[in-house]
């Protein structure tokens, strides 16, 4: 079986593992807003990579969270790892 | 001659008063903050006393990004800073970020999410340890996160030398002043008061394992039986004489006088005294009140008063220990002690020592039971480290 990670996933990942961001945060359409800009630094993309790896039991690598500069960035590059686990 | 360097604001967080009006309010009223401990279950420490701050949460005065990453001592640094700050009536966006810059002490970093997340790496394993480890447990991390907050990018550093760093953090902004940043948010806060904690703090061995508060920490006392730990501190706002002047900012005093030494065969501190009081210009005639630091430990007890007593002769300068309302709060104990100190010019009143009946052969006057009205210009602060650090230092209003 399958499992998806969709954006309100990672929005609620986010806000556990390293609260919301000042102003307008996670509100409205961030999903190719650089995470830099809603107020997310390298810090908390690597905290957030580490609980998805636990949530999903998937191991991203390390290239990932460097990569992955916007929220749809990381949901696409969750969402490969998960197909494979399923393949 | 060099360029004076002056206090402009205070930020004070304690056990028996959050903020600087609180806590002087309650120093005077001999106010004690000091209970049985609440934070963890500590009925299986032979300690079981602690100086706790009940009454902080730092939600609503912290972003929600800062809380995951982190610990209670770092909230209690951020939010002291913040109200020295607005007592200084600087707004640090205002101003060039590379003229400001954090000195704090710290002896001990973020203790209790340090223990969380060894916890989590032994319970259940490495990929369950928080990112923000990373620096939330880090001595410096007070400093960091007050640079990063306030953009404060000027010289900053941390210092870690137990009781005296208080002190030694003042000085050393002192110093980064005098060649040329503006103003430093200097000082200390330390809580280190979690399980993992109290057990490094048991080693010192310094530790009372009395039960009754009011004769836990009884320095100068023969009943003297060691010090109650306890959580908290200070943070001062220090900025050249001249540029406080330029801004027409009000000023607390100047740190006029400072010295550091290390116990080597003879105990260091008098030594000390005398530096500070020759790098203040003054004599001890000039003192009008010693902070002492008030190991409560007989023989730390008898050095102390040794010092005090060659260099300013018997019954010669009015001595106090307002740490016995707070327990002993490492660097933090230092910086408040300043504050303290700087309050007392102001008011022309010494905060008593609490509980504590001195021995006559210790030879002080220790200022006990009642504050004591008197006029007050220059104060001496003194501090000691574990290990043989000791430090002194003169502040004039």
């Amino acid at each position: 079986m399958s499992r998806t990670f969709t954006l309100d996933d990672l929005k609620r990942i986010l806000l556990e593992g390293s609260g919301a961001p000042e102003g307008t945060g996670l509100e409205g359409d961030i999903i190719d807003t650089d995470f830099a800009d809603i107020g997310y630094d390298s810090l908390a993309l690597l905290e957030t990579a580490s609980r998805v790896e636990r949530e999903y039991g998937i191991e991203l690598d390390e290239t990932v969270v460097g990569e992955a500069s916007t929220p749809r960035a990381l949901l696409d590059a969750v969402s490969a790892h998960l197909l494979d686990q399923a393949a | 001659m060099t360029a004076s360097v002056v206090v402009t604001g205070l930020g004070v967080a304690a056990p028996n008063g959050l903020g600087e009006q609180d806590f002087w309010n309650a120093t005077l009223a001999g106010k004690s903050g000091i209970g049985p401990l609440t934070h963890f279950d500590a009925s299986g420490y032979p300690a079981r006393l602690a100086g706790e701050i009940s009454d902080f949460t730092a939600e609503g005065q912290l972003p929600s990004r800062l809380m995951p990453q982190t610990d209670r001592v770092t909230r209690l640094s951020l939010v002291v800073a913040d109200w020295a700050l607005a007592d200084a009536g600087v707004r640090p966006a205002e101003l060039p970020e590379f003229s400001m810059g954090v000195s704090t002490a710290s002896s001990a970093g973020g203790f209790a999410f340090s223990q969380q997340e060894l916890k989590n790496l032994w319970s259940k394993g490495s990929q369950y340890v928080s990112a923000y480890q990373s620096f939330a447990w880090f001595y410096a991390v007070n400093t960091g996160q007050i640079s990063i907050r306030n953009g404060m990018k000027g010289p900053s550093g941390v210092v870690v030398t137990d009781q005296a760093g208080g002190l030694d953090a003042v000085a050393q902004a002192r110093r980064q002043i005098r060649k040329g940043t503006s103003l430093v948010v200097a000082g200390a806060v330390d809580a280190l008061l979690c399980s993992w904690g109290w057990v490094g703090l048991h080693t010192s061995g310094r530790l009372s394992t009395a039960e009754e508060p009011t004769r836990a920490y009884l320095p100068f006392d023969d009943r003297a039986v060691g010090h109650v730990a306890g959580e908290g501190g200070a943070l001062l706002i220090m900025e050249s004489g001249d540029s406080a002047r330029a801004r027409g900012a009000e000023v607390y005093g100047e740190i006029a006088g400072y010295a550091a030494t290390f116990d080597g065969r003879e105990p260091g501190l008098r030594k000390a005294v005398e530096l500070a009081l020759a790098d203040a210009g003054v004599t001890a005639a000039d003192v009008d009140v010693v902070f002492a630091d008030a190991a409560a430990e007989p023989e730390l007890d008898r050095v102390e008063a040794e010092a005090i007593v060659e260099v300013f002769g018997p019954h010669g300068v009015p001595v106090t220990a307002p740490k016995t309302m707070t327990g002993r709060l490492y660097a933090g104990g230092a910086a408040l002690d300043l504050a303290t100190a700087f309050l007392a010019l102001r008011e022309d009143t010494i905060p008593p020592t609490v509980h504590t009946e001195p021995a006559e052969r210790y030879g002080l006057d220790l200022v006990v039971s009642q504050p004591r009205a008197a006029r007050l210009r220059t104060a001496l602060v003194l501090a000691r480290g574990h290990g043989g650090f000791n430090s002194a230092m003169v502040v004039r209003s």
